[in-house]
């Protein structure tokens, strides 16, 4: 009983620790006063001026493209990457893994600085520089994703839906995607995230005229952040908030789903014993 | 036949990893062994062994080893309680983790320097509880706090993905022949998890090594890590060799501690855990 309380106690406190700054952002999105530390009353006013201030409006579409370009863009290469790397034998699947793996594992400093030293050389660094570094360091999680499922597919249904007399396209569409579907769509997910939340690596790739909020925000902390990035913030996270938990109670159901289906054909295996 | 066909789809990234990868590592080498003029040199290297760069290369192995043991610390225990709760769907812990990450990283950095600062949430409470108020807020201590909060997550995550994998049976089995739960920890849960705990080690350390906004956010220009004297070399110096070289000289660092683990970590599944 004691035992069970402490390990309640424990969560509680490690996820007070995980979301009590969000919290202090969410509370002064509601601020009534530029101090940070005075609370002048509830108001809403930051969620309508955030809409209407350009630089903000400015740095947030280009975060929105820059995160949904690389997402997709990561998601494809990232997909048919996994399904060829799959289908290598073991000595050039390692060496595949190994070079996905550096981005994964290298600091984000360095990727950032090789890249643009790259960059520098052939072309001017901007809104595609910012992308490419994006496409980069997402493909990984695409990949990691994606891979596992494949293998948990494995290889004999797809190779038995050609010999049928298949075509490559429709056999990938009718077996290999609903096998793959959830690892593409996680790791499409997971890209999404990256991104959004990346600082380093835009920051030394994007150049002078290009501002994702998080570098914008970098730049504005020497003067003091405007509140209504808080407000703009706080329904990008409400946002995710809402969409993560209906997809997690959509998942939830399709799990529950199969296990029903797994139990009863156990139970039907088991019968002519 | 089909397997040659299909292995052409990994043609884009290959070019990809040529092109925006290895190229661009090719380019820091290059850097960091060329002067202005294009001639050869080490003299980049060796500026590592500058007691400025010294100094702030054993305080980032310093703060990095003390987040990546506190992340252990405090993720290990958080595991076993998690694992031991029967979710539905095993992707509602992850959601959990990864749902932070969608408040903008900078701004909860900064939430947390308005919590620690001496006028802040935390300091109020200490002076309530009658402990007074403690200068938290650009020290060493808060930039490792700062770090615990950023890379915890990357710490939880595999090593509850390896827990959840573990066969109840074989605990079972264990409980069966006797075994208290300490002795089904230490022998059993442990070794199983290794691989997890290897690369959650891998994915905290090396950020916590090479990070340079947190000590920026957190340290208040006090704590200059080696990331930060890389930075400033990009970004404020313009010396863009000598910062190529520091990184070649980090990245090192990065590949000898992740060598050094990859010794204990036997499944070799290590990396690919996410």
């Amino acid at each position: 009983m004691v035992k069970k309380a402490v390990q309640r106690v424990y969560l509680a406190v490690i996820f007070l620790f995980l979301y009590l700054p969000i919290l202090v952002l969410i509370v002064l999105s509601f601020n009534n006063s530029k101090s940070r530390v005075i609370w002048g009353g509830f108001t809403l006013k930051w969620y309508a001026s955030c809409f209407t201030d350009e630089t903000i409006m400015s740095a947030f579409t280009t975060t929105l493209k820059i995160t949904v370009a690389a997402a997709v863009l990561s998601t494809l290469i990232g997909t048919l990457a996994a399904i060829g790397i799959h289908a290598m034998k073991k000595r050039n699947k390692a060496i595949m893994l190994g070079a996905t793996n550096i981005p994964l594992l290298n600091a984000d400093i360095v990727t950032g600085i090789s890249m643009m030293l790259l960059f520098v050389r052939f072309t001017n660094l901007g809104f595609v520089t910012v992308l490419i570094a994006h496409i980069t360091f997402n493909i990984p999680y695409v990949i990691l994703n994606v891979l596992p499922k494949l293998s948990e597919a494995g290889r004999s249904t797809y190779e038995a839906a050609l010999d049928l007399g298949a075509s490559p396209l429709y056999a990938f569409y009718k077996i290999t995607w609903p096998e793959i579907r959830s690892g593409v769509f996680s790791g499409f997910l997971m890209a999404v995230t990256m991104s959004l939340d990346d600082f380093s690596i835009t920051f030394f790739t994007k150049g002078a005229g290009v501002n994702t909020l998080s570098t914008m925000l970098y730049t504005e902390l020497r003067k003091g952040i405007r509140p209504e990035l808080y407000a703009l913030s706080t329904i990008l996270f409400l946002l995710a908030f809402c969409l993560l938990l209906v997809m997690n109670v959509h998942s939830d159901r399709t799990a529950v789903a199969a296990k029903r289906q797994d139990a009863h054909r156990h139970t039907e295996m088991r019968k002519p014993c | 036949m089909y397997r040659l066909k299909r292995q052409f789809l990994a043609g884009p990234y290959l070019l990809w990893v040529a092109g925006f990868i290895l190229l661009p590592l090719a380019f820091i080498l290059y850097y960091a062994f060329t002067t202005d003029g294009g001639g050869f040199t080490l003299s980049q290297i060796t500026a590592i062994a500058d007691p400025v760069h010294v100094k702030s290369l054993l305080l980032s192995l310093k703060l990095g080893f003390f987040c990546t043991v506190v992340c252990l610390l405090l993720a290990y225990p958080l595991c076993l309680i998690l694992s031991r709760f029967h979710f539905r769907h095993q992707s509602f812990v992850v959601f959990l983790f990864i749902l932070p990450m969608w408040m903008n990283f900078m701004l909860r950095i900064l939430a947390w320097r308005l919590l620690l600062s001496n006028s802040g949430l935390i300091n109020s409470l200490f002076e309530l509880v009658g402990i007074g108020r403690v200068k938290m807020l650009n020290t060493q201590l808060s930039v490792v706090f700062g770090m615990v909060y950023d890379f915890l997550p990357f710490m939880v995550l595999p090593i509850y993905n390896s827990m959840a994998r573990i066969n109840k049976d074989v605990v079972e089995a264990a409980k069966d022949l006797g075994a208290n739960s300490l002795t089904v920890l230490v022998k059993i849960v442990i070794p199983l998890t290794l691989s997890g705990i290897i690369s959650g080690i891998i994915m905290v350390f090396v950020p916590a090594l090479t990070s340079f906004v947190i000590s920026d956010l957190l340290g208040g220009g006090k704590v200059l890590l080696i990331g930060n004297v890389i930075e400033q070399e990009f970004m404020q110096g313009m010396n863009w060799h000598l910062g190529s070289g520091l990184s070649v000289v980090l990245m090192v660092f990065v590949i000898a501690s992740m060598a050094l683990l990859n010794i204990f970590d036997k499944d070799g599944g290590g990396a690919a855990v996410w």
